[in-house]
């Protein structure tokens, strides 16, 4: 049955795939991509990675099909034919695949316990984290924690890239021209003409925050954690500015509060690691912040996570604010 | 049977994924066409380490009652690698759309032959 399921997603996320490149129309590639994403998470789901079908589930299939209608509602909606063959790209490329293919044949099989990559780090976590750190989600104790550097270097990008897109979208556009994108023309606020759409987005809004929230304060017991969270709720907020208008959700969540929150996530997390310093410990290692070094993880990892969830979400809200209130005058 | 049977299966999906996604890439001189090309690119990453994850016969690493020895647990770390790769992913993604938001405004079209042309005649 799962080797079945394993067939149809990956098949399907090569159908999903060859339909985003094909179709010439923006708009339909970007549903195919959000198919690709929910097939790949629906593998990940079978590969035994529930942290991470969650993830992709809310980033790939959810915010980043937002951002690209967003993006695409600035711009254009059909692509171009274009000219130029390109026979020598495809033909680097097919040859890249041969070689991809033919190096495939040195690979462990799938699920083969005996796979170098089982062998080195990996059995460490796993027979130390009951204790060391003594928390049942072994990802969130490797992500917070055993490897809380890299954590807090992916929270500083995503803050960066925050930074970047407000940055990059606060000059205004010449004067004199008039987007040619369509549907300009006349501004609706969101789809406030739906009324079904309305009623049951709304709905659903309460409940996302609620899951948002038990992804987030829950994520060391079950799947889930910071980013999964800050991603959902974001999520959520971005489904209010769908329904209700994106001056609206941007008044709700005010885009410099949101600037200071996501700044205020990196710096909770920059912060615990300085606090761990001045107790006499090294930076980020959590177990000088309790009596107990176990319990001291575990407050470590509930307030860095909180600072991801924080920024990450912050950061998204702040992205997709900035892109759907992008005047069309 | 059991998910071993998929063999090497995951592997060539990967590099095929991987090639469509630098394809859309190189050949399409739509901008937010390669931004979703891009995406694909990412998620061929995705998938390679995350099937270097499962361990036949195990489950996934969150322990739901007291691990004994001998119980086998899916590799938490690609999981932790990628789970913050997504992220990152979709923030770098969001840069570029910005970005082609801005040419947009600035040339009038985000074909790149477009905007060559553009150029050429200013």
């Amino acid at each position: 049955m799962i080797t079945v399921l394993g067939l149809f997603t990956l098949t399907f996320l090569v159908i999903a795939a060859l339909a985003t490149v094909q179709s010439r129309n923006l708009f339909v590639a970007s549903m195919w991509f959000c198919i690709f994403s929910l097939m790949m998470a629906a593998n990940f789901l079978i590969l035994d990675a529930a942290d991470v079908a969650l993830t992709e589930a809310a980033v790939g299939a959810g915010v980043s099909t937002v951002l690209f209608m967003g993006a695409l509602s600035l711009t254009a909606e059909h692509e171009h034919v274009r000219e130029r063959s390109g026979w020598l790209p495809a033909l680097v490329l097919g040859l890249l695949f041969a070689v991809l293919f033919a190096a495939s044949f040195e690979q462990p099989r799938l699920g083969d316990p005996l796979a170098p990559v089982h062998q080195h780090v990996a059995p460490f976590y796993l027979s130390e984290t009951p204790r060391l750190i003594d928390i049942p989600n072994v990802v969130t104790a490797i992500l917070a924690s055993f490897r809380g550097y890299d954590t807090l270097g992916e929270v500083l990008v995503v803050f960066t890239a925050g930074i970047g897109v407000l940055s990059v979208l606060s000059f205004s556009p010449k004067k004199n021209q008039q987007l040619s994108g369509e549907g300009v023309a006349e501004r609706v606020r969101g789809v406030q003409h739906h009324a079904i759409l309305r009623v049951a987005g709304k709905l659903i809004i309460p409940l996302l925050m609620l899951f948002a929230l038990v992804v987030q304060f829950h994520g060391e017991y079950s799947p889930g954690g910071g980013f999964s969270a800050g991603a959902l709720f974001a999520a959520a907020v971005m489904l209010y500015g769908i329904l209700e208008g994106a001056d609206r959700s941007a008044k709700a969540m005010p885009q410099d509060w949101m600037l200071r929150l996501a700044a205020l996530g990196a710096m909770l997390y920059i912060g615990v690691g300085i606090v761990c310093m001045m107790l006499g410990g090294n930076f980020l290692d959590y177990s000088v912040l309790s009596s107990k070094p176990v319990a001291g993880q575990q407050l470590g990892i509930l307030l860095v996570e909180f600072g991801v969830g924080l920024t990450v979400s912050t950061v998204l809200i702040m992205i997709f604010n900035a892109i759907a209130n992008r005047s069309t005058y | 049977m059991s998910i071993n049977s998929l063999g090497l299966y995951n592997y060539w999906i990967y590099g095929f994924v991987l090639v469509i996604g630098l394809y859309a890439v190189l050949v399409k001189g739509n901008y937010v066409k390669r931004m979703i090309g891009l995406s694909i690119f990412q998620g061929a990453a995705f998938l390679l380490y995350i099937t270097m994850d499962k361990i036949e016969g195990g489950t996934g690493p969150i322990f739901v009652t007291p691990p004994q020895p001998g119980d086998l647990f899916a590799n938490p770390l690609p999981q932790v690698l990628i789970l913050t790769a997504i992220v990152v992913g979709i923030a770098v993604t969001a840069l570029g759309l910005a970005i082609t938001i801005r040419i947009k405004e600035e040339y009038g079209t985000i074909e790149e032959s477009e905007i060559r042309e553009v150029d050429r005649q200013a």
